[in-house]
């Protein structure tokens, strides 16, 4: 992935997400999404949480704006240490 | 010679007292812009449109939301990280701050002015401080027995008897506490089954009506805070995201519902459309069409004009419609990511932060013209004293 895109998406992440799970992705009306939060959490599960939603919760599926390997590289990172 | 001296005295006297007199100043044209990402303030000048100066060392100001003193001389920040900082905007330094809690997502002062109310999320609960020390007066654990857990606490607003009242998100209650008699042991009404996941809410202009948004389901919770005892009614029972359950990219607020006349215009869930409620029956009467999903809908002070900002992707946009006739007048884009907009205390001017552009821009209501622009890093939240003086701000 290019790197301008790779700062977007990191960009993406820590504002918009950020809304819900805090800049600092410590968690807000979402949940944290801090390495030790997420390191041990099914990487399939988080990629698909990414791209279509939970039901029943207020986590919104953006696979209309993410791709497939987008949401793979957020999740990878997320589970290393979101980049600031 | 006496005489002289006397006189030179006295010139040097009124000098003196003259160059007082230029450095005082009122708070009612003050207030701040919160940048979000570098955990500071920028304390500003809406008669001279400028920016005086910065304050730093605020935290995590993700998600933050502050009030003011009713002197308007202090704002109190809410700070995501649990921080609430006391800022004098006369001196434009920080009095004090606390770590109140883990995580916290905004708060509210009471009528008489005395107390500070912080609503967290982690741990659960509703904190109250002595707005004058920021020492604690009391902890409210929104503890439910029912999930035997407490849950996050939003929609925290003040109202009329220096009452707060809050919405628990797990447990879907309403709490009212009243602190008129004994700020320390305020006396505590749970409303129980008020519906799924209330996430934000509002109190009507004049203190009387508390609304909180269901999240987990369609419709409002109404509360008449002027007659507890009838409880929490529903209203609005086809607004919220329907059966297909529409996918919310920032979640509306409420805190400013806009009110016109008896009506209210509130932001569709998940919906391009901004909701129009006849406050008299709690009814729907009517949509007005947006370009995306409105976060903010906000009515200039006369009502006559409704400014709404949108939730990604389409938050670089900007719409003005006309309250009498409902019909858009203007769409603008002034960014990505626009994120609060903050009338004037009379509304001739609005200011809107524009997050990724590091800006905030000054608009003439009437007509549209940018009137300047100035910087800011990454700015969200703008908040003007005229907030001091109403209820639920």
């Amino acid at each position: 992935m290019p790197a301008s895109r790779q700062q977007e998406l990191t960009h993406f992440v820590r504002q918009e997400c950020g809304f819900c799970h805090g800049l600092r992705l410590t968690g807000g009306l979402g949940t944290p999404l801090t390495r030790e939060a997420l390191k041990d959490k099914d990487f399939d599960g988080l990629v698909a949480t990414i791209l279509h939603g939970r039901p029943g919760t207020a986590m919104p599926g953006w696979q209309p704006h993410l791709t497939e390997k987008e949401a793979e590289w957020i999740v990878r990172n997320l589970q290393k240490g979101f980049p600031e | 010679m006496k005489a002289m001296n006397w006189l030179a005295g006295a010139c040097l006297a009124v000098a003196a007292l003259s160059v007082q007199a230029d450095g005082l100043r009122g708070t009612g044209d003050l207030g701040i812009v919160v940048e979000r990402a570098r955990g500071s303030l920028q304390l500003v000048d809406t008669s001279k449109k400028s920016v005086l100066s910065r304050i730093e060392g605020l935290g995590d100001l993700s998600h933050a939301s502050a009030v003011f003193s009713r002197d308007a001389r202090y704002a109190y920040v809410f700070g995501r990280d649990g921080g609430l900082t006391k800022v004098d905007l006369l001196t434009g330094k920080i009095v004090k701050r606390v770590i109140q809690s883990g995580n916290s997502i905004g708060g509210a002062i009471s009528q008489d002015g005395r107390f500070i109310a912080a609503a967290n999320y982690t741990p659960g609960g509703v904190k109250i401080f002595d707005a004058e020390t920021l020492e604690l007066v009391v902890d409210i654990p929104a503890w439910s027995d029912e999930l035997q857990a407490a849950s996050k606490v939003v929609g925290l607003e003040d109202a009329v008897g220096n009452v707060f009242a809050f919405s628990l998100f797990e447990a879907g209650e309403i709490w009212v506490a009243d602190l008129s008699e004994n700020p320390k042991r305020p006396k505590i009404t749970k409303f129980k089954n008020i519906g799924r996941e209330p996430y934000d809410a509002l109190v009507s202009p004049d203190g009387r009506w508390y609304i909180a948004g269901l999240f987990g389901e369609d419709g409002v919770a109404v509360l008449d805070l002027w007659n507890l005892e009838k409880g929490v009614k529903r209203a609005l029972p086809d607004y919220g995201r329907g059966q297909e359950k529409l996918p919310v990219y920032k979640m509306p607020h409420l805190e400013t519902w806009a009110v016109s006349g008896n009506l209210a215009f509130i932001p569709g869930v998940g919906r391009h459309e901004v909701v129009i409620v006849n406050m008299e029956t709690w009814e729907k009467v009517g949509v007005i069409p947006v370009a995306g999903q409105p976060v903010f809908v906000m009515a200039r002070p006369d009502g006559r004009q409704l400014w709404v900002n949108f939730a990604f992707p389409h938050y670089d946009t900007v719409q003005v419609i006309d309250v009498p006739t409902r019909k858009i007048v203007h769409t603008m884009k002034p960014g990505r990511a626009v994120l609060h907009m903050e009338f004037t205390p009379r509304g001739e001017h609005v200011w809107v932060s524009v997050r990724d552009a590091n800006r905030v821009d000054v608009y003439e209501t009437r007509n549209f013209t940018k009137l300047t622009e100035m910087p800011a890093e990454n700015p969200s939240g703008i908040f003007f004293t005229w907030r001091a003086h109403r209820f639920g701000l």
